[in-house]
């Protein structure tokens, strides 16, 4: 209750009138926002029903108070799935024209792949458009494609590294500004103790782009249906491959995969001493690495050369309207509450990180004392990564597919004599040829 | 379970008022003296039995710690702390509850769906078994078909008429695919075949008995072991049944145990998501408690149902 002024203030000085409209529903209708865009406040005076597709866990608190304060609307949240999963219903429901969901969580990797397929319908004509700065750059660029706008940010994933602080201590090593010394330290690591490692990495796709992305890299081209791929020209790539190649082939990597039993297990006692992952990864920390409480810091990720500040951005997903929902104009209203509303600090306060510059920029977002992290202000470190990310990076409009191919080209370079160049090369070759067959003009 | 030890041939003889009882005894005892003098063979079984348990005692062992001991303490022992309990409870009440509704669920596709299932193939195998009619050979072509098609290659398609249908996220999308069992339909032809003497029949019939009579009144005791085994196999087919309802369904309350059990261990891997790795695996170990409770309780059917279609008029 208290948070209202505040967030009412913040919000106009920065969302603009359809903020207004609508964090300040009950009172006046102003009437400042387009003529083209939905007026929010009577759409949801109106209600109705809708229904939302998501995982994200801090959704719930969300959807209690929203409806609580527009008592005509239903909001049915339904979580049918985890990332493929939901996008395998997503696209089932599509196919068969039955059962689409009003709103849909979509993570930023995915979203061009259903906004060609124009599976989600275009924002920019339903108010998106006047969010302009609202949301940092990263998440903003990425649910954006040509003019069109086909989500909003819930959340992002800026990158850091995260380490465990008592392992750094006990081999006596600095904490690594650049990717030289993090080389240096995966081996001292190694050294001190045989069983420890300085990372885990079986081959993460969304991990490999993300530092592909941070070294400056843009293997990816999309343009319209005009596609390129093209790893073997790309210098952040070779920048990338030559440092983890090192790592790689003096097995200074664990080699467990991320979010198994194994990789927990790791991040509790030390074998595995960083993870360079996206800005929600203190809430995983928390309640699946009790072990660790006390231990872990955040630092901003190495760079590729001393003195840079680039970062990248690491997951996140927004929430998307489906074209074929039945209610876009509260869909839409909605999904303007949860990304940029009020239900921004119910998320944060939930332990999401949020994509929205004013949050990330106030002081009472920074300041917060992490007691798992030592106490450390760990919010003032990610946020100044999400105003880090390096710009004009593009995701692939059929990464989900490319994603899911990464093990048996990319992956293989973890588990065999295969270097990361080939790796690659075999994964640039399969994506040109899968985005071929599905119409698109791809060019390496 | 699939070694027959002496104890279990033993027990063949028990539930079973069949005559030819002693008759199944005596070669068993002869193969059976040799079998127990191979070292080869006990060190075999010995093995499987050790492969299937182990994951069974790794279960039970580890719905007893917190989730914090679970990484930190050996898997095949018990932890620090002793926490069934509270496990049991934290799995009860997470989530307000919804583990309760899963359960209710999946003992509503069970009861109604296997129930259903086995109905139908007693029926339509005792029909094909003891009935002559046109087409009798192209229903066995299906069936015999129907039995090669998995069940996940139908799913999609399924799915795709169910929701043209108005089905899809109803619990009819999970319970009526449930109901077709062709492996089912089979066994009961078969087994109607063998177990029930055509002459029983036409004894019923000159008697005066109608058609439905004779099914309920004399039939049906003689498929008594078969109809279990039917229900045995649909009842864990149901119980287990994973892919159909994670496409046909969106909406978690339906979910059955399988699903909502795989909600909750996805939470641990999505950005944000609450680890609850310790109430995954209490809640893994309650799912199959009632499945060993339904093969103790049925196996002894089982085991004479094998023997009466093994034994010859």
């Amino acid at each position: 209750m208290t948070a209202r002024p505040r967030r009412l203030i913040r919000g106009t000085a920065l969302v603009g009138a359809l903020a207004l409209a609508l964090t300040a529903c009950s009172s006046a209708d102003d009437g400042g926002s387009g003529g083209e865009a939905v007026d929010t406040a009577s759409v949801l005076e109106e209600g109705g029903e809708i229904t939302v597709w998501a995982w994200e866990p801090t959704l719930e608190g969300v959807v209690e108070d929203f409806e609580a304060a527009y008592p005509n609307v239903t909001v049915n949240l339904e979580n049918v799935g985890t990332g493929n999963d939901q996008y395998t219903a997503l696209q089932n429901a599509i196919a068969a024209g039955d059962g689409v969901p009003d709103v849909a969580q979509v993570e930023y990797y995915a979203v061009p792949q259903f906004a060609i397929s124009e599976s989600l319908a275009d924002l920019s004509g339903l108010g998106a458009s006047e969010l302009d700065g609202t949301f940092t750059t990263g998440p903003w660029g990425s649910v954006r494609s040509g003019e069109g706008i086909y989500g909003l940010p819930m959340d992002s994933g800026p990158m850091a590294l995260f380490y465990n602080e008592e392992v750094f201590t006990e081999v006596g090593v600095e904490v690594p500004t650049t990717w030289d010394e993090y080389l240096e330290a995966a081996r001292a690591i190694h050294e001190a103790d045989p069983d420890a490692y300085i990372a885990n990495d079986t081959g993460d796709a969304g991990f490999t782009t993300s530092m592909i992305w941070q070294a400056g890299g843009q293997p990816y081209a999309v343009d319209g249906t005009d596609v390129t791929v093209d790893f073997a020209g790309d210098e952040g790539t070779s920048t990338f491959a030559a440092v983890w190649q090192q790592l790689i082939d003096e097995e200074l990597l664990a080699p467990v995969s991320s979010w198994s039993d194994e990789w927990y297990q790791g991040l509790g006692d030390g074998s595995i001493a960083t993870l360079t992952i996206g800005a929600w990864m203190p809430a995983n920390l928390e309640s699946g690495v009790p072990a660790g409480a006390g231990k872990w810091r955040v630092a901003e990720m190495p760079q590729w050369e001393a003195g840079q500040h680039a970062t990248a951005e690491n997951g996140g997903s927004s929430l998307a309207v489906p074209a074929a929902g039945a209610n876009p104009e509260l869909a839409y209203a909605f999904v303007e509450y949860a990304t940029a509303g009020d239900g921004v600090q119910t998320r944060i306060d939930g332990g999401a990180f949020p994509a929205t510059t004013a949050d990330l920029e106030s002081d009472e977002f920074r300041g917060k004392e992490f007691e798992y992290f030592g106490g450390q202000q760990v919010n003032e470190v990610l946020a100044d990564s999400a105003a880090n990310v390096v710009e004009g990076w593009q995701y692939l409009p059929f990464q989900v597919y490319a994603n899911s191919i990464f093990n048996d080209t990319v992956g293989q370079a973890y588990v065999s004599g295969t270097t990361l160049t080939d790796g690659l090369a075999a994964w640039q070759e399969q994506s040109v040829a899968y985005g071929n067959d599905q119409g698109f003009t791809v060019s390496e | 379970m699939s070694a027959p030890t002496p104890a279990l041939a033993a027990a063949t003889t028990g539930p079973s008022p069949r005559r030819p009882a002693p008759r199944l005894r005596t070669p068993r005892r002869g193969g059976g003296s040799r079998a127990r003098r191979s070292p080869l063979l006990t060190v075999l079984t010995a093995l499987v039995g050790i492969y299937a348990l182990v994951p069974l005692a790794w279960l039970v062992v580890n719905a007893t710690k917190t989730q914090g001991d679970l990484f930190s303490s050996f898997g095949l022992w018990f932890g620090d702390s002793f926490a069934l309990w509270d496990n049991i409870q934290a799995t009860l009440a997470y989530d307000d509850g919804v583990f309760g509704r899963w359960f209710a669920n999946t003992v509503l596709y069970v009861v109604v769906g296997a129930g259903g299932a086995t109905f139908l193939a007693v029926l339509g195998g005792y029909a094909l078994a003891k009935f002559d009619f046109p087409g009798k050979r192209a229903v066995f072509a299906v069936v015999i078909g129907a039995v090669a098609v998995p069940g996940t290659a139908l799913a999609v398609p399924t799915f795709l008429m169910f929701s043209q249908m108005g089905l899809t996220n109803t619990p009819w999308a999970v319970i009526v695919p449930s109901l077709i069992s062709p492996f089912g339909l089979y066994l009961m032809w078969t087994f109607a075949a063998e177990a029930i003497p055509g002459e029983l029949l036409e004894a019923a019939r000159i008697d005066g008995a109608g058609e439905f009579r004779t099914f309920f009144r004399v039939s049906l005791p003689l498929l008594a072991p078969g109809i279990v085994t039917v229900l045995l196999f649909t009842t864990v087919a149901t119980w287990n049944n994973y892919f159909l309802p994670l496409i046909m369904l969106r909406d978690s309350t339906w979910y059955p145990l399988t699903l909502g059990l795989n909600a909750w261990n996805a939470q641990a891997a999505t950005a944000g998501g609450e680890a609850i790795f310790n109430l995954v695996i209490t809640g893994a170990l309650l799912t199959i408690l009632p499945l060993v409770v339904a093969f103790l309780f049925l196996q002894r059917f089982w085991q004479s149902g094998l023997a009466a279609g093994s034994v010859k008029e």
